[in-house]
């Protein structure tokens, strides 16, 4: 009962100045052991994409990516592999000319002169840091990787845009307007919210067939375009804005688009910027619906064709890991620096 | 920064030269009470396309047979479709149906949910209560869980594939406590385990995030007449928190059943497609499956079964908006 109850404690109470009890340091674990469990699997992925493809399958593995040295050695066609031997108690690199049974030749290599015969099982590889930077060269150059980056960032870049302005225009006109049908356009707008794409994909499959835009980068970004959530954090933040700034325009005689234009639109920036975060991310990690739509190599975005390519090559976990963590690198740097919008964003809609 | 600035003014100053003449000719010719509809109409076009339109396609597919994706190609076949997928001996065993991979499909989707709603609630709500004390580095630990929120579901299926493999990260501390290696994505129990902890370590970040503006709401007096009261900690814990953080509980809790009735692409990627065997196979995948995989095209299943999970998450959906509603009041 007691523990049950000191259980309970370390949840409600706060700490008071300067009294540290048992409850801080189970909620101190908690948040750190918590804090490794995010970032363990991620970091070891980052590391095993820095090793070489001989590298990164043996076990157990090293922290650090490291590779057996090879050198040149005066007087051999062949790079030879370095070794570090023991002779006579002292612990020299040698470099191995060839291995026999138990035995190996060993020649020095600043100075080669007669391989020696040194027993085996004295001898260690050298292994020096490297980064084995062919792994994230090799699939932008050979496996097409930079095709599926250019298209993730079109389809992020062009769906972000058009999102912005189509949900825009529509907040402003449920915002700013009061006209036959508004309750009911915004209610059946909202109502989308609740269908998801994965009712509904089989049919939306057909209509972008209907539209001829299957396999097409275009028909992974428009029918993403249109998006309840956009309309619903927009309005709610042009009802902020006081109507008397576009009377004051309409005095003026603005055109309505102008008011839209020069008025709301640059007042409603900060949801903007929300909203084109979330869009962003939306967009760059989408993966079910680009799926669906593209089907030919050369139009996949950069998730689809990690996908494709780690069904392709699964023994290549140099390369997959590699390009898994290229994908990383954008969402991480938007993280970093925009980390608040985004939890204000989540916290004030529910969206995600 | 300026120049950015710059930037951006041009842009805009570009679009309103190119669009203001001819929307303010459209302004001239209906007035200014029809413009809201022409704000409205690029918004609504695209709803009724790629929203309202599938919607009554979906409908109509799931009473039709076939492979041809055009409907009006489709033979009428009535309630076969619905019949197929229910037709069962007993539904608790699903080899006894006649579609055994949909009943596979289902019964592995209700015990994901199960688990992984639980496990997620009781994750986040421990983090939320935690990062609600008045503790240090809040803001770093509050970022730190929601990171992985953002990633996208292939990253984060392959970078825990990469963990659980015979030679990842996991089999190299199992084999410092001197547990021999594993192969856990290829084993049924730990494949469906995993799968479990990997939303959980996905999706607990935004959860904890609701709960803790839940928990921020909560008037700070009442806490401090608690302490007045000289409250123990469990009174104050199951008299003032949870009760007041009780129906974002239940939000929580539709939300997460809302999404985890749908998991489909991080456990895609994780199992290899649904593997081992149909161990992982969730009910998107089956519809994926039945409709785009391969040379099936069989829509009209793909539809009906759509249709049914359409209506589960609906009566789910309504739920949450009928709590959605009572918390606000």
């Amino acid at each position: 009962m007691s523990a049950n109850v000191s259980a309970i404690g370390f949840f409600t109470r706060t700490r008071r100045a300067g009294r540290i009890d048992i409850t801080d340091v189970l909620s101190w674990l908690w948040l750190i052991g918590g804090t490794l469990a995010v970032l363990v699997p991620v970091l070891w992925a980052g590391m095993s994409s820095l090793k070489p493809e001989a590298e990164i399958t043996r076990f157990p593995p090293t922290l650090l990516p490291r590779a057996a040295v090879q050198m040149e050695v005066q007087g051999f066609d062949k790079p030879l592999s370095l070794w570090n031997v023991t002779v006579d108690g002292e612990t020299r690199e040698m470099a191995m000319v060839r291995r026999i049974g138990l035995k190996a030749q060993m020649v020095d290599p600043e100075n080669p002169g007669t391989p020696v015969s040194v027993d085996t099982r004295t001898i260690s590889p050298v292994q020096r840091l490297t980064v084995a930077t062919e792994n994230y060269t090799d699939p932008l150059t050979r496996f097409s990787f930079l095709t599926f980056l250019k298209n993730s960032v079109f389809v992020t870049f062009i769906a972000t845009l058009l999102t912005l302005i189509v949900n825009a225009l529509a907040a402003f006109a449920l915002s700013k307007y009061r006209f036959r049908g508004d309750k009911t356009i915004f209610v059946l707008i909202i109502s989308t919210m609740m269908i998801p794409l994965t009712v509904v994909m089989v049919p939306a499959y057909l209509v972008i067939v209907g539209v001829g835009l299957v396999d097409n980068l275009w028909g992974v970004i428009i029918p993403t375009v249109a998006s309840p959530t956009g309309v619903f954090l927009l309005r709610q933040y042009m009802l902020t804005i006081p109507d008397e700034l576009i009377e004051a325009a309409r005095v003026d005689a603005a055109s309505e688009f102008r008011i839209f234009w020069r008025i709301v639109l640059p007042l409603t920036a900060p949801a903007l910027a929300v909203l084109a975060i979330f869009s962003v991310l939306w967009r760059w990690n989408d993966f079910l619906w680009p799926l669906i739509v593209l089907s030919s190599r050369e139009n996949f975005t950069l998730q689809v064709g990690l996908n494709a390519f780690q069904g392709e090559f699964s023994v290549q976990w140099h390369y997959i890991l590699a390009m898994t963590f290229l994908s990383l690198v954008p969402v991480t740097l938007v993280f970093l620096f925009l980390q608040r919008y985004i939890t204000t964003g989540i916290a004030g809609t529910g969206m995600k | 920064m300026a120049r950015a600035t710059g930037f951006a003014d041009r842009a805009l100053d570009l679009v309103m030269a190119l669009f203001e003449a001819p929307i303010n000719a459209v302004e001239r010719l209906i007035g200014k009470g029809g413009m809201p509809y022409v704000f409205l109409a690029p918004n609504l076009v695209l709803f009724g396309i790629f929203t309202f339109l599938p919607i009554a396609i979906a409908i109509g597919y799931a009473f039709t047979g076939g492979t041809e994706l055009l409907i009006s190609n489709r033979p009428f076949v009535g309630l076969d479709n619905f019949r197929k997928l229910m037709t069962c001996d007993s539904y608790l065993v699903p080899g006894s149906c006649e579609e055994s991979l949909f009943w596979t499909a289902i019964w592995n989707t209700l015990w994901f949910v199960g688990f992984n709603v639980a496990a997620t609630l009781l994750v986040a709500l421990v983090t939320a209560l935690i990062l609600n004390r008045a503790i240090a580095a809040r803001g770093f630990f509050r970022a730190m869980f929601f990171y992985p929120v953002l990633l996208s579901p292939v990253v984060i299926g392959l970078i825990w594939k990469w963990f659980l493999d015979r030679n990842g990260l996991l089999n190299v501390f199992l084999q410092m406590l001197g547990v021999p290696p594993e192969i856990f994505l290829l084993d049924v129990g730990w494949s469906r385990f995993f799968v479990v902890v990997v939303s959980v370590w996905f999706h607990m970040g935004f959860y904890t995030l609701i709960l803790l503006a839940g928990l921020q709401a909560i008037p700070k007096d009442l806490y401090e007449a608690a302490a007045i009261d000289a409250a123990t900690p469990s009174r104050t814990l199951f008299r003032i928190t949870l009760p007041l953080l009780g129906p974002n509980l239940l939000v929580v809790l539709i939300l997460l059943m809302i999404r985890s009735v749908q998991i489909f692409d991080e456990a895609w990627v994780l199992t290899n497609g649904g593997g081992p065997g149909t161990a992982n196979t969730f009910l998107v995948q089956y519809i994926y499956q039945m409709a785009f995989a391969g040379d099936l095209r069989l829509f009209g299943l793909a539809s009906a079964a759509s249709v049914l999970m359409g209506l589960v998450l609906l009566v789910l959906t309504l739920a949450q908006l009928r709590l959605g509603k009572k918390v606000e009041s």
